[in-house]
């Protein structure tokens, strides 16, 4: 299938709440050794916004509140996201272990209070990872932008993908 | 400078500040039982061995022995693989991992371990950095001998005085995480300080107990500032402790001379309680063990209070010692002999039913009362049964009463 769309400058905002948590965003019914590796996404937020899966197009933000990701430490959750086309999302806070996949699988967790009193489901957002721009209701904000660090191991998708391409982690002599 | 900044600034090779990523190296990488096959499978998609096999461990706790042929096959994996690339290996029986690794001399002070275990925090106890992630993590630690690190700002406990006969480090624990709350230390490091009394009142098992918990504040690392037997029994660096320019993001001081018994009800851990609010009611099930509190000195504190008595008809009680170290020490000094006397049972050394796996779970309207570390719903066994979570003491009297007790019974 070839489309002849020019690339996205806007996408939707998905808003969730506080303390949405890792069976919310991949329930363990449907883990990837119970439904299929290839198939698990489709599941992702099954209970809580059963149209994500079918409606999130590749560059949407996922906006959340606090404690985002608690729970179990299954790493499948984000994998979910970032199947789905998830390379972002904007939250007040992040349960520690959530984070730390999220960042090894190349998912750039950005924190900001004033984004998330702001934003609305379903606005339309702009945003750039690197600099940590983003434009929303008429409004700019400028996201503390990711460590170098990670920006290293984007550059080769996540965390896993740049040690599998140089051994080693970025930053390292 | 924090106790934490002090220890990753050691590993990363200059000074770091709070908040900043680094890449630090790892003294020692911790995997188990039920984790092992994913750390395989990622190692296998990097094509990576083990960097330094002498400083990982694999150790066979949380369901072991085997519960059932598919853990079975799991076990089989991870040993072959153990063997494979010459790993430390523990077998089923050795213990807790937490626990084999202090004893083993792996956790010491000014170490940075991390394992495939959220209370990997208990290696604070010892003035380590100890730290939980997932299997990624230590998949990468484990081909690499570093880990990416943000590093955390800290929150001080200062525990003064000593604790009045009958409570325990336990309820200092469950004070703290009550105060503190579950999501209080979320991402940070909870540095424990010991004073007045403290210091000599808390041995090495009890800082364990304290840094064990700290996690279930969300904590990254609890670190108890080495002091009192901790420099007895290990040699302490010198940069390792707290500098007066230290900067915390919260405060807490909890004064143990005054500190009552208590108890964390159903289904939160911070969900902290004085023993008279639950008083009385009847209990299914006494469990004593774990990382938490499944030491000699718990054992020693459940044989005290059951010498010479029996166990309350309707109420059953398994103890399972943290280690087969422990298992020993407790049958030597007799301790193992008044237990079953009284009419417990005893389980292999490991985790037992603390996740609800095997091993004596729950079943449902049954009450539990258990010297672990987490009480959320289904995490015993059946979603209706209640876990109350309390000291060894305060445990056995439980069992020997058949019910909750209250304070005058524990700490008279
Ligand atoms: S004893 Fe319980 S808390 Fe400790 S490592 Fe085992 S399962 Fe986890």
């Amino acid at each position: 299938m070839t489309t002849h769309q020019a690339p996205r400058t806007t996408h939707r905002l998905w808003l969730f709440g506080d303390d949405v948590n890792t069976d919310d965003i991949l329930p363990g019914k449907y883990a990837p050794f119970m439904v299929g590796q290839d198939v698990f996404q489709n599941y992702a937020f099954a209970h809580l916004r059963p149209e994500f899966a079918r409606e999130y197009r590749p560059g949407d933000l996922i906006v959340a509140g606090r404690n985002l990701g608690l729970g179990s430490s299954r790493e499948y959750a984000p994998e979910a996201l970032k199947k789905l086309g998830v390379r972002a999302i904007v939250a007040r806070s992040y349960a520690r272990i959530f984070y730390r996949n999220l960042v090894n699988l190349g998912i750039v967790p950005f924190i900001s209070e004033e984004v998330v009193n702001e934003a609305k489901d379903g606005d339309e957002v702009r945003y750039d990872i690197r600099s940590g721009a983003l434009q929303l209701r008429g409004r700019s904000y400028r996201l503390e932008p990711p460590p170098a660090f990670l920006l290293a191991a984007l550059e080769e998708g996540s965390v896993l993908d740049y040690f599998k391409k140089h051994g080693d982690f970025p930053g390292v002599e | 400078m924090t106790l934490a900044q002090a220890i990753l600034s050691r590993k990363v090779g200059r000074p770091v500040r709070p908040g900043e990523l680094v890449v630090a190296r790892v003294d020692h990488a911790m995997t188990i039982d039920s984790i092992v096959p994913t750390v395989i499978d990622r190692l296998e998609e990097l094509g990576a061995a083990p960097r330094y096999p002498e400083r990982v461990s694999l150790v066979y706790d949380h369901v072991a022995p085997a519960a059932n042929v598919n853990v079975a096959e799991a076990q089989r994996r991870g040993r072959e693989w153990a063997r494979r690339t010459g790993v430390n290996f523990y077998e089923v029986g050795r213990g807790v991992c937490h626990q084999v690794l202090i004893e083993e001399g792996v956790a010491r002070p000014g170490a940075l371990i991390v394992g495939s275990d959220s209370h990997s925090t208990s290696y604070g106890g010892v003035g380590a950095f100890g730290s939980g992630m997932g299997a990624t993590d230590i998949a990468l630690a484990i081909a690499s001998g570093k880990t990416w690190l943000r590093v955390p700002e800290s929150v001080k406990v200062t525990f003064r005085g000593r604790p009045r006969p009958g409570v325990s480090a336990k309820d200092a624990a469950l004070e703290m995480v009550g105060r503190l709350g579950s999501g209080g230390a979320t991402y940070m490091a909870v540095e424990i300080h010991l004073e007045d009394g403290a210091e000599k009142a808390f041995g090495r098992s009890e800082r364990v107990t304290l840094a064990n918990l700290a996690m279930e504040a969300g904590a990254k690392a609890g670190i108890v500032a080495p002091s009192g037997e901790i420099r007895d029994l290990y040699e302490v660096p010198d940069w390792l402790r707290a500098g007066e320019d230290a900067v915390y993001a919260r405060e807490l001081e909890i004064d143990l001379s005054a500190l009552a018994p208590r108890l964390a009800a159903p289904f939160y851990v911070d969900n902290v309680h004085a023993l008279g609010d639950y008083a009385g009611a009847e209990v299914d099930f006494v469990f004593v063990g774990t990382c938490t509190n499944g030491r000699i000195e718990d054992l020693r504190a459940a044989a005290e209070v059951l010498r010479g008595q029996k166990v309350a008809p309707g109420t059953r009680m398994l103890v399972v010692p943290a280690s087969s170290r422990v298992l020993q020490q407790a049958l030597a000094e007799g301790v193992l002999e008044t237990l079953i006397e009284a009419g417990a049972t005893i389980g292999t050394p490991g985790c037992g039913p603390c996740m609800g796996r095997h091993m004596g779970v729950a079943a449902s309207g049954e009450r539990v009362v258990s010297t672990a570390n987490r009480n959320f719903r289904g995490r015993m066994g059946s979603p209706e049964a209640e876990v109350f979570l309390a000291s060894p003491r305060t445990a056995a009297l439980t069992a020997l009463l058949g019910r909750i007790p209250d304070e005058e019974e524990v700490a008279p």
